[in-house]
């Protein structure tokens, strides 16, 4: 269902989203479809995604009510900032798992913070928790930049970890809405002009994300790190240091959605954004990043985690037994993985064809 | 983390000296550790070490121990399944879904989910091996998928009516003792997996194509027939555990286990498998399971909170890839300063 076939003779989009690592050597042809390829699987997500709402939208017209939209962009909010914190990541050729754990610390301490001192202003309690994510995330980035050891591991173990930290900090003990400011509550279901608040967070999150990997050398840096570390450091770029900033990145959004998290739902126990690291996987890849890094957009992966909520609240209206959300979008990753195979084999083998094959 | 604790080899016992000789010393220090947390634990705390603190020990062990085994080797070969507490959940939901259809021949529900099982696993091979994906993130959309299915099936049911022989038989002791007899089939089964391991010519297939495929390759080992296979094994054993849960619980539900992959995963890692592929083995893997059981029994015992536990878990998986690379530049500055000539500043 998001599998259109790279039009070979579309003229090249103006506006590509992402593009390969600046290499000087290669031709203007083959970056060219590159590019190409690449702007071809978002198009196809966004597609995707325009179906189903479509669909849906046919079955039930009120899919599209303002309410609904509503709901919608709230709910995919939180899991898309993680996606982009996610991407940065994953695209250096590491992965993040400790996020729900950040999550779950950030907005158990957001909770406690407003117990502490009802009185303290909204931005103090962001930055905090921005910043209590941001330590987390440079624990994980001294661990795997410093003693070179593989994220996978290091992050499974900060899953933990935090957790556990999390657990003991709160000790069985629940915070409930009535201990937090009303005005920080009302952030996490205002609207302005009819766009949530909390997704206006996740929408300069996404650009600013956005514009640093294409625009800045360090974010061109860390496609070269996930394309070939080892070429990168020959490069000269220096790879230690990229990915203890990649993992400070996505420690410091997961502990902005851990704020928003407590702003959106009020209640909250030990057990915030429990599992939430493959759910925030899943955005990813569905959202065409390759999970062997140097590829893939925060533009994909944003859509991708609206993608995945969406499936979540579509099926009860396409009249499916809601329980079959969590199979889809098992379905869903299988194809986003297969499809990109089925693409960069494509893509390399025109490649290989020289630079005549546009 | 071939070389990582020389020095852990003081004398704990003449009966474990002969095994020195063939253990690489991360094996070592997991077994030592276990050997530590016994002892300490029996002297220091109430009711840990007894028989019945065995049998709960042991009980525990049993699920994780049966999908570790094959899960050392998915890893080993340098692949990784997430799949399997899901396809563990769906086990049971299979379980209990045909029992509740009027199906009451025991043997014909374990047959049944061994070989549900072998198809599932054999559909993440075939992503794997078949198509050429990356098995996290395959095994990342097995995990949703099967876990999806599951609660299709069940929703938020459980099936629970079981006979008491099959739910009690489950856990009858060895007679004379309290241990769980379903300990023989795990420990069958762990030297089954060691033996194909370390002593048969796939196992070192199963080592070189996690070392280097191309190299393997080259020298004839089929990678992919061999990986398929192993993801099978990994199914078939998920399912094995899946029964055991639905009657040692008499309870299946859609998400029994749920969480089950990450612990699984600890584990093996803990035990010294690299997660690059290519090093570990199962002996270590065997005393990390057992290392963290009997951990958590006896902190639990001394009323010390499970997040403890939690964090103790992560943070021994942190050192078990940590403690390496220390050591190894310990190691290299000690090498560096040896020469009396050395003039130049060892940086980093």
């Amino acid at each position: 269902m998001m599998s259109p076939p790279p039009s070979p003779s579309g003229p090249p989009p103006s506006t590509a989203l992402r593009a390969e690592p600046d290499s000087p050597a290669r031709p203007a042809a083959g970056a060219r479809v590159v590019r190409r390829a690449l702007v071809v699987r978002e198009v196809g997500i966004v597609a995707a995604l325009v179906l189903l709402v479509a669909v849906t939208a046919t079955v039930n017209p009120r899919f599209l009510s303002a309410q609904s939209v509503k709901d919608l962009l709230l709910g995919s909010t939180i899991l898309a900032i993680l996606a982009v914190g996610q991407t940065i990541v994953v695209v250096s050729r590491n992965v993040d798992l400790s996020v729900g754990s950040v999550l779950g610390l950030a907005a158990f301490a957001t909770g406690s913070l407003f117990v502490a001192s009802p009185d303290l202003p909204i931005p103090v309690v962001l930055l905090a928790g921005v910043g209590l994510g941001a330590v987390c995330g440079a624990v994980n980035g001294a661990l795997i930049a410093a003693a070179r050891v593989p994220a996978l591991v290091v992050t499974l173990g900060t899953l933990y970890v935090f957790r556990g930290l999390d657990y003991t900090w709160a000790t069985g003990r629940q915070i409930n809405a009535a201990d937090m400011p009303p005005a920080f509550l009302r952030l996490g279901t205002r609207t302005i002009l009819g766009l949530p608040v909390l997704t206006m967070f996740a929408i300069v999150v996404l650009v600013a994300a956005g514009l640093y990997l294409r625009w800045y050398s360090s974010g061109r840096e860390l496609y070269a790190i996930g394309s070939n570390p080892d070429a990168a450091h020959l490069a000269g770029i220096p790879v230690g240091r990229r990915v203890f900033g990649a993992f400070v990145a996505s420690g410091a959004l997961a502990g902005l959605a851990g704020v928003l998290y407590a702003a959106r739902f009020g209640t909250l126990d030990a057990n915030a954004g429990l599992g939430f690291e493959l759910n925030v996987i899943a955005a990813v890849v569905v959202g065409g990043v390759a999970i062997f890094g140097g590829s893939g957009s925060v533009y994909g992966a944003a859509i991708g985690a609206v993608l995945l909520v969406t499936i979540g609240s579509a099926l009860p209206v396409l009249g499916v037994n809601p329980f079959w959300q969590r199979a889809a979008v098992g379905v869903l990753i299988l194809a986003a993985i297969g499809l990109d195979r089925a693409l960069s084999a494509r893509l390399a083998r025109r490649l290989r064809g020289g630079s005549g094959g546009v | 983390m071939s070389d990582a604790g020389n020095q852990t080899t003081t004398g704990t016992g003449a009966w474990t000296r002969p095994l020195w000789a063939g253990l690489r010393s991360w094996d070592a220090a997991v077994l030592l550790g276990l050997v530590l947390v016994v002892l300490v634990g029996s002297a220091a705390v109430d009711g840990a070490g007894t028989p019945r603190f065995w049998r709960f020990v042991i009980l525990e062990i049993i699920p994780i121990g049966l999908i570790a085994l094959p899960m050392t080797l998915v890893i080993i070969t340098g692949e990784i399944d997430l799949s399997v507490a899901s396809v563990l959940g769906l086990t049971c939901t299979a379980f209990g879904q045909m029992w509740a259809w009027g199906v009451d021949s025991l043997p014909l529900l374990i047959l049944v989910c061994l070989a549900l099982g072998a198809v599932l696993g054999a559909v993440n091979g075939l992503f794997v091996t078949g198509f050429g994906l990356p098995s996290l993130a395959v095994t990342i959309g097995t995990l949703a998928l099967y876990r999806g299915l599951a609660s299709v099936v069940l929703g938020n049911r459980a099936v629970a009516d079981y006979p008491p022989a099959w739910t009690l038989g489950s856990i009858r002791a060895i007679p004379g003792t309290t241990i769980p007899w379903a300990v023989l089939v795990l420990a069958a089964l762990a030297i089954g997996f060691g033996v194909l391991l370390h002593a048969t010519p796939i196992g070192r297939g199963v080592y070189a194509m996690g070392n280097n495929a191309d190299a393997a390759r080259f020298s004839g080992i089929a990678i992919r027939r061999t990986k398929f296979w192993i993801f099978v094994v990994t199914g078939v054993m998920s399912a094995l555990a899946g029964v055991f849960w639905t009657l040692r619980f008499a309870s299946a539900r859609a998400d029994n286990g749920t969480g089950l992959e990450l612990a699984v995963v600890a584990a093996v890692l803990l035990g010294g498998v690299s997660i690059f592929g290519g090093r570990g083995g199962l002996v270590g893997v065997v005393a990390a399971v057992a290392l963290l059981a009997t951990l958590r029994n006896t902190l639990q015992l001394a009323y010390v909170p499970a997040n403890t536990l939690t964090i103790i878990t992560g943070s021994l998986l942190i050192i078990s890839v940590v403690a390496p690379y220390v050591a190894g530049m310990i190691r290299a500055r000690l090498r560096r300063h040896r020469p009396v000539s050395t003039t130049t500043p060892s940086a980093g």
